[in-house]
């Protein structure tokens, strides 16, 4: 199963997967990332940390195409992605999930991650219709790797329940599996463990270990679990007020007086 | 990126999979549990009902049947706006406008050449009845860029406004539709040679055109449901439950509208095509904003995205008026008479309305809601829980 979800070996297995430089983004005048500049390479866990505001979703974003930045450049996988709509840039390998869960709520779990296979589905809706040998067989296979996700992320008793009507924490889960279906080269976790208890943290913080050792996935997650972050990324940045104020590993991160004084102001 | 080589894990060969008796929910494979009717008691069930419905020529008189037919026609209009409503979450209030463009299609159409008004004389059903069909779902490919820049009740008000200019054109353009309060004959259905319309040895024109209706309403009915259970069908709900986390996804917003306001178009086209064969004739102030809300009323009493839903909803709605000319013989306080202070139109509008308020508040998903629900009742019975 770790074959198949994988995310196939890059052309250029050095060349960074995300490339971020100096790029700003503003909603009439409030500048919500301020010449940003960043590398994510392959397998790396990079993590985005910052107050309240500081820009973290914002830069998942502009990623995902969601908002378009006023400047700068971003490349993912070495193709320049900026004012390409978001579809697009999913069907390049890129997934994500939010920080208030964005599942559709009215569909079961199975149905949820069938979507996350939405761009590896290629029937077209004649086929549809008919739902002879193409439409069907597609199904079937898909059904069939969409079953290794509920596997990896331990959803079987979920499986046909509406996910509206499950525990936060799973549907934070389920959230994820849908992401991972998608076969991402890249995937944006924003604020995985927002709102969970100790234990739920601890089941998603293996899952994301899972992710990166078994899947090989490169993930750039946004957090306010100090812990968790400091524990399992391999860089940090750190931002306030759309600036980009420290980056590099948790240990140096941790010790600059910048993001010591983002975080607990001014010693007095 | 490729597609997964594997293969769903299948049975030991020789073996079909089969449930295992007293475990209906139980599937043993994959392809059992995507199957169209997944359980025997739906199978058993579906097959008793399609038979019974095929067994009405012989069972009901011709004016039942006629009513029936035109429910089985209006079912396929209702399951076309359940495809863009009730699964993609584009409110639309102009289902009127694309049953007129289908039943102005088939009845140009299949018109008589010499007529009052245009008529190509191509009356061949299964010719007219796809031109129907794809005109208007051309029409619905050229509204579908307006669900691209509004949702919700903006889109539902532009759509609206189709059938404001619908109405307009169809009252004016007097060589097509004959004019308002005279009309024009409705489509000629001809198959193999034979005027359905006509009244033969076998069977009357009331049992030949219910059998169309029938297999038109089973063929389109396994369609839709078929797409619903799709790739195109997903997209649907997730456009209509997040758009944004659709997109992100990687789900085509502005292409699914498309096609979710074309294959909703197609169906009405359809369904406008084959009322109008029914009843014979086409009035062209019918296709007012009241015949869209009558549309909406059925899939919101029948249940929002269910195609099943969508056909109780359909029948219910067009049964609802026989049932209320009926009221008088039980009710004596109600009249028949439309000048009398009661009278079974008023109580028919009176109906409506509350009909449409108790399902909204009591049961939002609509009969088929109530069918879960008696459903799930009887799974667990002797047991409540």
């Amino acid at each position: 199963m770790t074959a198949q979800l994988a995310a196939e070996p890059a052309t250029t297995q050095t060349a960074p997967i995300l490339t971020f430089t100096g790029v700003s983004l503003s909603f009439a005048g409030v500048t919500a990332v301020d010449d940003v500049s960043f590398e994510v390479g392959q397998r790396e866990l990079f993590a985005i940390i910052g107050p309240n505001g500081a820009g973290k979703t914002s830069i998942f974003n502009v990623v995902s195409g969601v908002y378009r930045p006023q400047r700068g450049r971003v490349t993912f996988n070495s193709v320049d992605i900026l004012g390409t709509k978001p579809h697009r840039i999913a069907a390049m390998g890129l997934a994500r999930t939010f920080q208030n869960i964005e599942l559709f709520a009215n569909l079961t779990v199975l149905d949820n991650l069938m979507l996350g296979r939405h761009n590896h589905i290629s029937y077209g809706a004649l086929s549809a219709f008919a739902w002879l040998g193409r439409a069907r067989n597609a199904e079937l296979a898909h059904r069939a790797a969409v079953e290794d996700i509920v596997d990896f992320l331990e959803l079987e008793q979920w499986r046909m329940h509406p996910v509206g009507l499950l525990p936060y924490g799973v549907q934070k889960r389920v959230e994820l599996g849908r992401a991972l279906a998608m076969q991402p080269k890249l995937l944006l976790l924003d604020e995985p463990v927002a709102g969970m208890n100790q234990e739920e943290t601890e089941d998603m913080a293996r899952f994301i270990l899972d992710i990166r050792d078994e899947l090989d996935i490169p993930m750039i997650m946004v957090d306010h679990d100090m812990g968790l972050v400091m524990d399992l990324a391999d860089r940090i940045m750190a931002v306030d007020f759309g600036k980009q104020i420290a980056t590099g590993t948790p240990a140096e991160v941790q010790n600059n007086p910048d993001v010591i004084h983002a975080y607990l102001g001014e010693a007095s | 990126m490729s597609a997964p080589t594997t293969t769903p894990p299948e049975r030991p060969a020789g073996r079909k999979p089969r449930q295992l008796s007293g475990r209906p929910g139980l599937y043993t494979s994959y392809s059992q549990h995507l199957r169209l009717l997944n359980t025997r008691p739906k199978l058993v069930a579906v097959l008793a009902l399609v038979l019974l419905a095929f067994a009405m020529p012989w069972l009901a008189q011709d004016n039942t049947l006629s009513l029936l037919g035109l429910a089985c026609a209006a079912s396929i209009g209702a399951i076309g706006l359940n495809i863009v409503t009730g699964y993609a979450g584009q409110v639309s209030l102009g289902h009127a406008f694309f049953l007129a463009i289908g039943a102005y299609t088939a009845a140009v159409l299949s018109g008589d050449p010499a007529g009052r008004t245009i008529g190509f004389g191509v009356t061949n059903v299964v010719v007219w009845l796809l031109a129907a069909g794809l005109v208007a779902a051309l029409f619905g490919v050229l509204v579908a860029p307006l669900a691209t820049r509004l949702r919700g009740l903006y889109l539902a008000i532009v759509t609206l406004g189709l059938v404001f200019i619908g109405e307009h054109v169809f009252k004016e353009w007097r060589g097509l539709t004959g004019g308002a309060g005279v009309g024009r004959p409705g489509p000629v259905p001809e198959l193999f040679g034979v005027n359905l319309a006509d009244s033969g040895d076998v069977f009357t024109s009331d049992q030949k055109l219910y059998l169309l209706m029938l297999v038109c309403l089973v063929v389109f009915g396994v369609l839709a449901r078929n797409l619903a259970r799709s790739k195109v069908g997903r997209a649907f709900a997730a456009i209509r439950d997040r758009d944004i986390a659709a997109s992100v996804i990687g789900v085509n917003l502005a292409h699914y509208k498309m096609i979710a306001f074309a294959v909703s178009s197609f169906y009405a086209g359809v369904a406008g095509a084959l009322v109008y064969t029914i009843t014979g004739f086409i009035e062209p102030t019918s296709f007012n904003l009241l015949l869209s809300v009558q549309y909406i009323a059925m899939v919101l009493i029948g249940g929002v995205a269910t195609i099943s839903g969508s056909i109780m909803g359909a029948f219910f709605i067009t049964l609802l008026p026989a049932l209320t000319r009926e009221s008088p013989t039980i009710l004596p306080f109600i009249s028949n008479d439309a000048s009398a202070p009661l009278n079974v139109f008023q109580v028919e509008t009176v109906l409506y309305g509350l009909l449409i308020i108790g399902f909204l508040i009591f049961e939002p998903r609509g009969l088929f809601g109530i069918w879960t629900r008696i459903r799930n009742y009887w799974k667990a019975w002797p047991f409540s829980y």
